[in-house]
């Protein structure tokens, strides 16, 4: 017979020679720095102003900082700069709410329906292969050249993410919880609310970060091919008149509001993920 | 009439006849006939591989995929406990607990069953929060709550540290005492077995190969000498012989 007890001998801890160790390290980064995401930025500031007040950049390629604030603020007191920043907000946040809710209901069509999935799925594969950019020629034929064609090339570059990482999401639900929602008792309406909806928000946000990055930057490519008014009309026609100031007080403002959407995106993410414990938290 | 009554009450809770089960034409479970009584604390063993999961599968219905045939019969009410404590990250403990019930009083309900399983105070911890301990008594209160007539455990404590499961066990019995479901408990470990059940089948080449009644009081010692002799007996069913030791 055998006995499963095992007796364990108990040493004094404190009369063996303690080995001293360092605590480790663990593999995680570690708390975050405090401010940490400016300081790379702050740094970058600073050596652009020493440059400048040295007299070791070009001032007609590379204005000084104090230079580009002076013409923000001449821009925006006597010139078009707001009409232009509201023109360019308007078209990037039609666009993207176009593409958001596009992206959000075919994702849940085709995600939570085989018939959806058939009819979805494989005609959105066939979009994505085409870079949405090169569909600009037909665009303009078919819409002409206003804002629907702008906010529809928006629209289709934001869709896309939000559709391919919603329904990866929504299609790659964990077997095991299916189970548990068969064994639960879940009706099929509880297990698409409790159970694919929360478990899919994570590839959902993912999707969402992409498809705002992708407004800002499809909104750039349409302001400076063809457009009469926004920041992107300002920039280029900045360029024809060499004036590099304006072209980086709109380079800017477009980093300011790149900036501002993704922070805005991770507060909503991280309010409702808060159960996500993550090495950025 | 009356003699019949008391065997009305006891018509059992699960009953099996000529269970088959193959996957790609290799059958796993091969015409199983069984009753599992209504109250009773059944363990079940067998090699890995042998079907002991395919059979609780059968029982809680999950295997609509699987070929098949045979009668089953099976309680309305049955909750399932698996290896992994399968809590939903995104609920807080106590929704988890009341994933797939409703009604007024089923928080309270929940908030009674936690307390019960120890985990008082812990209702509003995320998942992530608890050790691996806990989220498996998280799980039982969370099969607890729905008054269960049939409980299916499939080696719920097999990725807990020994002291854990010893813990475990007599929590599981505590509560089996208290509530009276039947149980089918699926485990790797001889020791678990004789020690939490009252019954004892041995599935082997797809067949109940052995089918033992431990009669031992509880609570049983795993040191209990009784129980030594139900260790070799099953030990040799399953095919392990003194000198393979
Ligand atoms: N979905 C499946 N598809 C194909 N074969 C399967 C499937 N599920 C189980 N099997 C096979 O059926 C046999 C029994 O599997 P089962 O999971 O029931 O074993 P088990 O007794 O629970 O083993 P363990 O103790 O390792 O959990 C195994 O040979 C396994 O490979
Ligand atoms: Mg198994």
């Amino acid at each position: 017979m055998t006995t499963t007890t095992t007796t364990v001998p108990v040493t004094a801890a404190e009369d063996t020679p303690a080995v001293r160790r360092r605590r480790r390290r663990g593999l995680a980064p570690g708390k975050r720095l405090p401010a940490s995401r400016i300081v790379g930025p702050a740094l970058f500031l600073a050596l652009w102003a020493a440059a400048s007040a040295a007299g070791q950049l070009d001032p007609g390629a590379i204005p000084a900082p104090w230079t580009v604030l002076r013409t923000a603020g001449h821009l925006w007191t006597a010139g078009t700069l707001p009409t232009d920043m509201l023109t360019s907000l308007e078209r990037a946040a039609y666009g993207f709410a176009l593409g958001l809710t596009a992206g959000v209901v075919l994702a849940l069509a085709s995600g939570l329906s085989r018939i959806g999935e058939a009819l979805i799925d494989g005609t959105v594969q066939l979009n994505r292969a085409i870079p949405t950019l090169g569909l600009i020629p037909l665009f303009i034929l078919w819409l002409g050249i206003g804002e629907t064609f702008k906010i529809a090339i928006i629209a289709i570059v934001v869709y896309i993410p939000i559709y391919l990482n919603l329904h990866a999401a929504l299609s790659g639900i964990d077997h095991r919880y299916v189970e548990l929602a068969e064994v639960q008792g879940l009706s099929r309406l509880q297990f698409i609310r409790q159970i694919v909806i929360p478990g899919a928000l994570p590839g959902f946000f993912v999707g969402l970060r992409l498809g705002v990055t992708g407004s800002w930057l499809s909104l750039v490519v349409l302001e400076q091919i063809n457009a009469t008014s926004g920041l992107g009309y300002l920039m280029f026609q900045a360029q024809n008149y060499g004036q590099s100031d304006v072209i980086l007080v709109g380079l800017l403002i477009y980093g300011v509001f790149g900036l501002v959407s993704d922070s805005a995106v991770r507060l909503v993410e991280r309010r409702v993920l808060s159960w996500r414990r993550t090495l950025s938290s | 009439m009356a003699p019949h009554t008391q065997q009305l009450t006891a018509a059992p809770a699960v009953q099996l006849r000529g269970l088959t089960r193959s996957f790609d034409g290799r059958t796993v479970l091969d015409d199983i006939d069984l009753d599992l009584p209504a109250g009773q604390f059944t363990a079940l063993l067998g090699h890995s591989g042998s079907g002991k999961s395919t059979l609780l599968r059968a029982i809680a219905g999950l295997d609509h995929e699987v070929v098949g045939s045979g009668r089953l019969t099976a309680p309305e009410r049955v909750s399932v406990v698996f290896q992994d404590s399968r809590l939903l990250p995104w609920r807080r403990v106590l929704d988890n607990v009341l994933l797939g019930t409703n009604g007024k009083d089923a928080a309270e309900k929940g908030r009674e069953a936690l307390a019960e399983v120890g985990l008082k105070g812990r209702e509003r911890a995320w998942p992530n929060e608890l050790s691996g301990g806990e989220a498996q008594r998280a799980a039982l209160a969370r099969s607890l709550v729905r008054e269960p007539e049939l409980l299916l455990a499939d080696e719920p404590f097999g990725a807990l540290d020994a002291l854990t499961r010893i813990r475990m066990h007599v929590l599981l019995r505590e509560l089996w005492e208290r509530h009276r479901p039947s149980v089918l408990l699926v485990t790797h470990d001889v020791d678990e077995a004789i020690v939490l059940a009252d019954r004892v089948l041995v599935l082997d080449r797809g067949r109940i190969g052995l089918d033992l009644t431990i009669e031992a009081p509880h609570p049983r010692s795993y040191r209990h000498p009784l129980l030594g002799e139900y260790r070799e007996r099953l030990l040799a069913a399953l095919g392990v012989t003194e000198d393979h030791q």
